[in-house]
Formats: structure tokens, C-alpha cells, sequence
């Protein structure tokens, strides 16, 4: 037993229904949808003002869990790129798109899938091509990332 | 307080299943979009596993109202705009640029390392720039 170590799926898996049901916690609990962009863009545009708090603390429990879980599960490699024109170009382009496009692959993805939206549908696929043609072009062609 | 006990609880399980899922490692993340090189499926029994609990989340919601109180968000308009469009492409360049989205950027702030905290700073400011970006598009394409 102690040396099957589960395939990457499975852990996919198992995250993916945490993940769900936190969104399902927070739907059934506070009314919210989970869209990470959606809170974290309220927070610091100032159009979440006036639930900043709640916005915070789901925010410091995304942070903190991780944190917390590293000395069980030992140093991680996230294998992000290094190259900082790269991480600022692909930061900001997060940042404004997803707040463009009102949200991202946890409230387009999750939330909006779930409960069949054709906006999170459409969203959903344009920035999963967006992004294949993306690492298609800077990986393959020119060899960037 | 039920409210703040809920939102760190939906958190917490949002960023432990981010960070047991791998959607935290670019090269999953990466390794996913990937479809000419080493193609890595992980990310679509996340995305699939993520649906299931929250498909019977909205079917409960259905006639009922949220425990701390309120009302549900009510579904948005089926409406396609072109913020949704373009706004949803400029995402997709800058996820398989970097290989993080929203979410995993906050939970691996603690453990990714000086990269992360870069994407984030950049992450933040186009949120805060959003506004100009779209009187710049409007100016270009006016909206329908």
C-alpha cells in the first residue's frame, strides 16, 4: 500500500471535488459564487466595498490552507517561468481579461458550467483556445515558455 | 460571524483542492493546453470533478435561500458581448503564458516563490487597469 502512489488524475480528481465543494459552501452558505477574479477584483478596484470582509477572509483561507498543508506534503515545484517580461505580460493580461470577461476558470468554469451559462460555456472555451494557441506559439514555434 | 466562518471554509477547501489537484504547477497547468507536445489530462478531472458538487449546489439552491440569509445571484443575462469574448482571449494568452490563473495564484503565494509573487503584483494591476482597457477597446470597437 504505502508504495502505490496514486496517479496524477486521481489527485485531479480529489481536488476537483474540494474545489467544488467549496464553491457549493459558499453558493448554499453566503449566496456567493466563487470566481476568484470576481473577489479579488472587487478588493482591489473598490467595487466590492461593501462585503470587503468576506471577500478577505475567503481569500486568506485560499491562501492559508496550502500554507498549511506544505509540511505534510514537502516542498513543491510550481515550474513557473522565471523570465519576468513573460510573468508581467501573462499577469497582466489575467488580470484585465478575466475582469473584461467578468470572470474566470473558477466562476466562468466551475460556477457557470455547473449551472449550464452559455456565457461560461463561451467564456470557457475561448480562453482554453486562447491559451493552446498560446503555448502552441510561444513553446513550439518560438520557443519562449 | 457565520458568514466569515463560511467564506474561510469555502476558501480553505478551494485552495486545498488547488493545491492537491497540481492546479497550482504550471507545467500541469501547461501540460494541459498543450495539445502538440506532451499532453497532460489532469486539469480536465479537476474541472469535471469541480462540476459534479457544484451542479448539485445550484439544484439545491433551486426555491431556497442562503443559509446566512440573501438571495442567490440570479442568472445573468444570455447575453455575448464583446468584453466577454475578448476579455476571455487576453485570459487565455496570459494563462498558458504563465500557467496560472486567479485562484492558484493566491494559494501558491506561499510556497511558489519570487515568481509568483511577480505574476500576482501583474495580476493585481490589470485588475486595477481594467477600466482604462475597456475605454480603450470602446474607443477602438464600440460596443453593441
Amino acid at each position: 500500500m504505502l508504495n502505490a502512489i496514486p496517479a496524477d488524475w486521481l489527485w485531479g480528481l480529489a481536488g476537483g471535488l474540494l474545489i467544488g465543494t467549496g464553491g457549493a459552501v459558499f453558493l448554499l452558505g453566503n449566496g456567493r459564487i466563487m470566481g476568484a477574479s470576481g473577489i479579488l477584483g472587487g478588493l482591489v478596484d473598490g467595487s466590492g466595498r461593501s462585503n470587503w470582509a468576506e471577500r478577505a477572509i475567503f481569500l486568506l483561507g485560499v491562501f492559508a490552507l496550502p500554507l498549511l498543508l506544505l509540511p505534510v506534503a514537502g516542498p513543491v515545484d510550481t515550474h513557473v517561468t522565471q523570465n519576468l517580461l513573460v510573468l508581467v505580460a501573462a499577469g497582466l493580461c489575467v488580470g484585465i481579461g478575466t475582469r473584461m470577461a467578468n470572470g474566470c476558470t473558477s466562476g466562468h468554469g466551475v460556477c457557470g458550467i455547473s449551472r449550464l451559462s452559455l456565457r461560461g460555456i463561451v467564456a470557457t472555451v475561448f480562453y482554453i483556445l486562447a491559451g493552446g494557441l498560446t503555448v502552441a506559439l510561444f513553446r513550439h514555434l518560438l520557443g519562449v515558455i | 460571524m457565520p458568514r466569515f466562518l463560511l467564506a474561510f471554509l469555502a476558501g480553505g477547501l478551494f485552495g486545498t483542492g488547488l493545491f492537491l489537484s497540481g492546479m497550482t504547477d504550471a507545467a500541469k497547468v501547461q501540460g494541459w493546453l498543450d495539445v502538440f507536445g506532451a499532453w497532460d489530462p489532469t486539469l480536465a478531472f479537476v474541472m469535471g470533478g469541480a462540476i459534479i458538487p457544484m451542479a448539485i449546489a445550484w439544484r439545491i439552491a433551486e426555491g431556497r435561500k442562503p443559509l446566512v440569509g440573501g438571495t442567490f445571484p440570479k442568472p445573468p443575462e444570455p447575453k455575448l458581448g464583446r468584453n466577454l469574448v475578448v476579455g476571455s482571449v487576453l485570459f487565455g494568452v496570459g494563462w498558458g503564458l504563465a500557467g496560472l490563473c486567479p485562484g492558484p495564484a493566491v494559494a501558491s503565494l506561499s510556497y511558489g516563490g519570487w515568481p509568483h509573487w511577480v505574476f500576482f503584483a501583474a495580476m493585481l494591476a490589470g485588475m486595477i487597469l481594467t477600466p482604462f482597457a475597456r475605454a480603450q477597446l470602446d474607443r477602438a470597437v464600440p460596443a453593441e
